[in-house]
């Protein structure tokens, strides 16, 4: 681990008893949901991580525990340093507790993980779709939501396809 | 000036009216200033100094969709921009030409997922389909050689069907 | 398909003031189709006469769904769905892309692809900052703007057909170096470019710089803080113009940056004149950058002799049996990743360009996030058109420099 970031793991694993991991010098915090408010504010304020630079999460369909991991990525321009902190969430309907009071940038992430995972933000100050139109059904991104792959159209099927497609009228 | 120089004094000229207008409509097309994506960029090229689309009456691209008659659909299609994309062509003014630019607006390209239309043809009709990704100007210009082709064929009593 | 949805003001009731209940201020919208919007973006607008009291960016009219996508290929694959995120700066998403291939497996790569690899985001740098500035002049009404920088742009694009065979969508750098070396016109090419590069620069100034309707559009028009820039995540030039001496070619070197002598251009004024400046300055110091790059360009190899995730050259496959098996092997299976995530950034034309990209142990990406900078810069927009014109919107827009492709990803 780059020694200078040694101290902020300490600070974080001292006041919120998380693990760490580490691959390839970055080095991965786990905290837990009900926490990540506070982590934020500490690593802000105290440690000087100015830039939330991704709010994204990734599904680990078909586990169900923990389901998704919710991960923030932070940069630190004094000090030239990066940390990675991820939550684990449970369940297919989970919930994480927004974080715009903290990063302004988090609030349009914090749309885009409702939209494209369906993990609720408690709080947040507009949850709305950001990327879908509102009448979408389902969050794409999720595992268990196809890709939507359509049947490309060759010489030899060409005219079974041109049967199903929906061509558009004058 | 003009007509005279090159043909001297003719008097007369005689021809059908179907292909006056056609031959005008051809040399003023103004397409539809909308781009979507990665082709617009393209399209961009096409008008600027060193393809110079206005060599083919098309320097003039028009904003609004009530002012124009081509609509170069330059991108990929996505669901949520469909509808928006048939509310422009049901406000162009007939007669109008559509042109599918790039391999997204033709058949989706490499994007084969649930956000893109496979094919714009499913949103609105196409004459014109530009294959490429994106296709270069040249192409681009080709494509709208080509619309123009169909122009000069076409006959009142189809355009009345419509 | 689906028809346009009616909404009512009940559902943005949270966002706008609340005289536009009464009726008392206008709500306008500005997109999906608008010639000075940079692609299909719309933008509520709450006007009290011509002042924005608020704006409400309503993205997603470009979703490509690209992330999801790319999990479902390999990570060969998976590179040409970078090139069409942000359409102005494809080399360099291939370089993030690769990059953070090239990290998750630990691969070397050699000091001759390193050296091409500067020459062509730079020069991508070059053309997408053309771009930028063509658009923008022609939202602020200078036209010949737009004929000039295309011109320039014009010639960047033919380098990159002669390298890669593909003026915008090249897919050129591959994991472990890059597709093959360049030919030997190549160096000429870059070489008249470097030549008469500057000159155009310095007429491009003139046409704009000192101009004095220009500076009555631009100078302390959407002024934005330091704290801002930074609480809403803004980076590269936007940030930059803001005060910020923060670039990721100086503070943590890749593709051996460390080498070449460059200085990252800051302002203090934070307006849009300020952003402008920084990008024109980041045109001359990337001139420098390929200048430099090329001088030292080493001559070997382009592409890592590693042949379990890099295919071997054609001319073996001919000869050699266990060419054609990693051959065979890497285009229909392609490479095993381990199951660990990493984080990967570079800095594109607007701003940190990252990648966080998840292996699960096989040879298709468990998640690709991409990490894309207008995303972040366009979030800070509502914040800093408070209080100005529409007509004062269009040059801050233009300013911060959004594709589309970008956002919406």
């Amino acid at each position: 681990m780059n020694k200078n970031l040694e101290p902020v793991v300490k600070a974080i694993q001292d006041k919120f008893g998380a693990t760490y991991e580490e691959f390839r010098d970055e080095v991965h915090l786990f905290v837990k949901p009900e926490q990540i408010v506070e982590a934020l504010t500490l690593l802000r304020d105290e440690q000087e991580f100015e830039l939330l630079s991704a709010l994204t999460a990734t599904d680990y369909w078909p586990q169900e525990s923990p389901r998704f991991h919710v991960i923030y990525q932070f940069t630190s321009l004094a000090k030239n340093l990066s940390v990675q902190i991820r939550v684990p969430l449970n369940g297919s309907s989970p919930k994480v507790q927004t974080v715009t009071a903290v990063y302004a940038s988090a609030n349009w992430r914090e749309r885009e993980l409702l939209d494209m995972f369906g993990i609720e933000v408690e709080g947040h100050p507009d949850p709305r779709r950001i990327l879908m139109p509102d009448d979408h059904v389902g969050h794409p991104l999720r595992k268990d939501y196809p890709l939507g792959y359509e049947e490309p159209q060759f010489t030899f099927n060409f005219d079974e396809i041109d049967l199903r497609k929906p061509y558009a009228k004058e | 000036m003009g007509v005279e120089q090159k043909l001297g004094n003719m008097g007369v000229v005689t021809t059908t009216l179907e292909t006056v207008v056609n031959w005008s409509r051809t040399n003023a097309m103004w397409p539809m200033l909308f781009g979507l994506a990665c082709c617009a960029i393209e399209m961009m090229s096409a008008q600027s100094a060193s393809y110079d689309m206005s060599r083919f009456g098309m320097e003039l691209m028009r904003a609004s969709p009530r002012q124009s008659d081509l609509m170069i659909v330059a991108g990929r299609v996505s669901k949520k921009m469909g509808p928006v994309l048939r509310r422009l062509y049901d406000q162009m003014p007939e007669p109008k030409w559509v042109i599918a630019m790039g391999d997204c607006a033709s058949c989706g390209g490499v994007f084969n997922n649930y956000a893109i239309y496979q094919g714009v043809d499913e949103v609105v009709p196409v004459d014109v389909f530009v294959a490429g990704c994106p296709p270069r100007p040249e192409a681009l210009i080709h494509g709208v050689l080509t619309v123009y082709e169909k122009v000069k064929g076409e006959k009142f009593k189809d355009l009345a069907v419509k | 398909m689906s028809q346009i949805e009616e909404v009512s003001l009940e559902k943005f009731k949270h966002l706008v003031s609340e005289r536009a209940l009464t009726g008392e201020t206008m709500l306008l919208n500005m997109g999906p189709q608008h010639p000075s919007t940079h692609g299909v973006l719309r933008l509520l607008l709450e006007l009290d006469g011509e002042v924005v009291v608020n704006c409400i960016p309503d993205i997603g009219f470009l979703h490509t769904g690209i992330e999801k996508n790319m999990e479902a290929k390999t990570y060969q694959k998976a590179e040409v769905m970078t090139d069409r995120l942000d359409y102005m700066n494809t080399m360099g998403n291939n370089l993030a892309y690769v990059m953070a291939v090239e990290k998750l497996v630990d691969l070397d790569v050699p000091a001759r692809a390193q050296g091409l690899r500067v020459i062509l985001t730079e020069l991508q740098r070059i053309a997408s900052h053309l771009v930028w500035l063509g658009t923008s002049g022609l939202d602020l009404a200078a036209m010949s703007m737009f004929l000039y920088c295309f011109r320039e742009r014009e010639q960047i694009l033919d380098i990159f057909e002669l390298v890669s065979g593909q003026r915008m969508m090249t897919t050129y750098f591959r994991p472990g170096g890059v597709w093959r070396d360049v030919p030997v016109e190549f160096e000429k090419a870059v070489r008249d470019f470097i030549k008469i590069f500057p000159k155009r620069i310095d007429e491009y100034e003139t046409l704009l710089t000192k101009n004095p309707l220009f500076i009555d559009r631009m100078v302390d028009i959407g002024y934005l803080s330091k704290e801002t820039a930074l609480s809403y995540g803004v980076t590269g030039p936007a940030l930059r113009a803001s005060g910020v001496d923060w670039d990721l070619r100086k503070a943590r070197p890749y593709c051996g940056y460390e080498q070449y002598d460059f200085n990252v251009p800051t302002r203090t004024e934070g307006d849009t004149y300020a952003r402008y400046l920084v990008r024109i300055d980041e045109l001359r110091e990337s001139l420098r950058i390929v200048e430099q790059a090329l001088n030292k360009l080493p001559l070997g190899p382009v592409r890592s002799e590693n042949r379990k995730f890099v295919p071997p050259p054609r001319s073996e496959i001919g000869v050699s049996m266990e060419a054609l098996i990693h051959h065979f092997k890497l285009w229909t299976e392609g490479f095993p990743a381990p199951k660990a995530s990493i984080y990967s950034a570079v800095e594109s034309p607007r701003g940190e360009l990252a990648l966080m990209l998840e292996g699960d142990g096989g040879p298709k990406p468990l998640r690709v996030h991409l990490r894309t900078p207008s995303f972040d810069n366009l979030g800070v927009l509502s914040e800093i058109v408070k209080g100005h014109l529409v007509a004062d919107l269009v040059a801050i827009l233009a300013s911060i420099d959004i594709v589309l492709g970008d956002i919406d990803r």
